[in-house]
């Protein structure tokens, strides 16, 4: 197998870009993550593009071919796929790149992520994540995304005193930190009660426990080590490239409490990178609730099982803290275009091992791990990045 | 949607019929082709078997902001049950005020409308949930 690294990475702004179509947003991040590589068109070997649900939220299905044909890369006939993992396809995505370059099979390969959810109203996006979910004997019976989310909230606060506050210090944390990050949706801080006092939307769940509906497109470009050198100096390295996965369902898992499949992941990564949790210096976790951040900061093994909250809380997430997570604004703040979200998640890691996180930089940062999951814990992909 | 979607589910989600390995006698709702356990013996071995529909809750929630075709049900009761035969599900739980809900509650499914497809559409019924008396 061969060495892999990051040696480009692009994304647009995060939010409810009305004036953008998903092909806009598209082009945008593939163009930026190009630029950036100093690499051209004719250098891109392959493309894979994560996508949870074109079809759901703007009727297209098959948007390979029509990210190739936006980025004007017709002519060169690469191969384009699409993968879909829910709102870990992106990080599926990343992880066919890695496997291609890896293998030897290709050398350059454009890998990206995107989503346009706010193309469709009311009620649909709700309807179109769902199908995240077991649509026969989960979102059939009335449940929602948000609700399965609610249920492992209200099952970890029973089992390990997690409270009300601890979520939400979840939200405040990455709210400040996406009050730093140009990128994020929203760049406004909260507090404790703002959280608290905002409608509920599944018990326990508040609407500021909730990732937003976003529009939004991330990109990188991956080369073997040995050549990376030959288009730039910006290299980040791949140490690891790991997927598990579980039940579709919530009810058929083997613990409420946890992703199993995120923790099969984060123990095949660590082994795979040869480094520990403690080794991290920095990472980018899927909280597309407050309770899923509190999980996977424990799933990841930064902390004991039903001390996430507590550490929350205390501040060992924050960016001075212990491990900082989410310095991007996560999932929260910066805005889950879920597609795109587990490219963004490595545009963050790459942007704090280049040391060019700005105000949000974590200082000597040289480890950096993302956690990107699919449904309520179906999938679950990890990587882990480091400085050469 | 199509109507045989929904009537190739209804023994499940009218009556509870969910599968029994033969192989090592383990129950499985909602029905499962092969069971995870004994895998390739279970093919061909997986029987038909009614659950009592009785339970406890496991976990809940409250849903606020509903699918479409639950619009103006809100707020409802979810929750995830622990069958006693083993399997867990997850259903509604109604004719209960959302403050007595509670984590260990017992409950017995019963027969219901789950939803309609718009106005001149199939009507779908399954399962919900009540407390059972003690």
């Amino acid at each position: 197998m061969r060495e892999v690294a990051v040696i480009g990475i692009g994304m647009t702004k995060f939010g409810e870009l009305w004036d953008k179509s998903f092909r806009d947003l598209v082009a945008e991040a593939g163009v930026k993550a190009i630029m950036d590589a100093g690499i051209e068109g004719k250098d891109i070997d392959a493309m894979y593009i994560g996508g949870m649900s074109s079809g759901g939220f703007v009727e297209q299905e098959h948007v390979a071919p029509l990210a190739i044909e936006v980025a004007g890369l017709e002519d060169f006939h690469i191969p384009a796929t699409r993968v879909e993992g829910a709102c870990a396809s992106g990080g599926l995505a990343m992880r066919q790149g890695y496997i291609a370059v890896a293998s030897g099979i290709h050398d350059i390969v454009l890998v990206g992520g995107a989503e346009k959810m706010t193309d469709v109203v009311g009620t649909e996006a709700t309807n179109v994540l769902a199908s995240a979910a077991d649509r026969e004997w989960e979102a059939f019976f009335g449940m929602t995304f948000p609700g399965l989310y609610a249920l492992m909230a209200r099952y970890h606060m029973h089992k390990y005193g997690t409270t009300q506050e601890q979520l939400a210090s979840v939200a405040v944390k990455n709210h400040y930190n996406g009050s730093m990050n140009p990128n994020a949706q929203f760049n406004r801080k909260i507090s404790i009660e703002d959280v608290l006092a905002s409608p509920m939307v599944a018990d326990p769940l508040y609407l500021l426990d909730c990732s937003p509906i976003t529009d939004g497109a991330a990109a990188a470009i991956l080369a073997p080590l040995d050549i990376a050198k030959k288009y730039t100096d910006k290299i980040v390295k791949i140490l690891a490239s790991t997927q598990a996965s579980d039940t579709i369902s919530l009810h058929n898992r083997k613990r409420f409490d946890a992703l199993p499949a995120a923790i099969h992941a984060a123990r095949q990564a660590y082994k795979m990178a040869g480094v520990e949790p403690k080794d991290i210096d920095v990472a980018e976790v899927h909280d597309c609730f407050t309770i899923a951040e509190i999980m996977a900061i424990e799933d990841l093994g930064f902390f004991e099982k039903g001390k996430g909250g507590k550490a929350t809380e205390e501040g060992l997430t924050a960016i001075d803290g212990q491990i900082p997570i989410n310095t991007s604004g996560g999932l929260k703040a910066k805005g889950h275009p879920v597609g795109a979200t587990g490219v963004a998640q490595i545009n963050e890691i790459v942007m704090q091992l280049r040391g060019e996180a700005g105000k949000r930089q974590v200082k000597d940062a040289e480890i950096g791990l993302t956690h990107n999951v699919g449904g309520s814990g179906g999938t679950a992909v990890v990587h882990i990045l480091g400085v050469i | 949607m199509a109507v045989p979607r929904y009537w190739r589910e209804i023994p499940a989600r009218y009556n509870l019929i969910g599968k029994r390995c033969k192989v090592c006698g383990r129950v499985y709702f909602p029905p499962r082709n092969i069971c995870p356990v004994c895998r390739r013996k279970s093919v061909g071995q997986m029987e038909d078997y009614k659950l009592k529909g009785t339970g406890v809750v496991e976990s809940y929630t409250i849903i606020h902001v509903p699918p479409p075709h639950f619009e103006g049900e809100e707020p409802y009761i979810m929750a995830l049950i622990k069958l006693d035969e083993g399997p867990y599900v997850t259903g509604q739980i109604v004719e209960c005020d959302e403050k007595d809900v509670h984590i260990g509650m017992r409950v017995r499914a019963t027969f219901r409308k789950i939803m309609e497809d718009g106005e001149k559409g199939a009507i779908y019924y399954g399962y919900k949930f009540v407390k059972e008396e003690e």
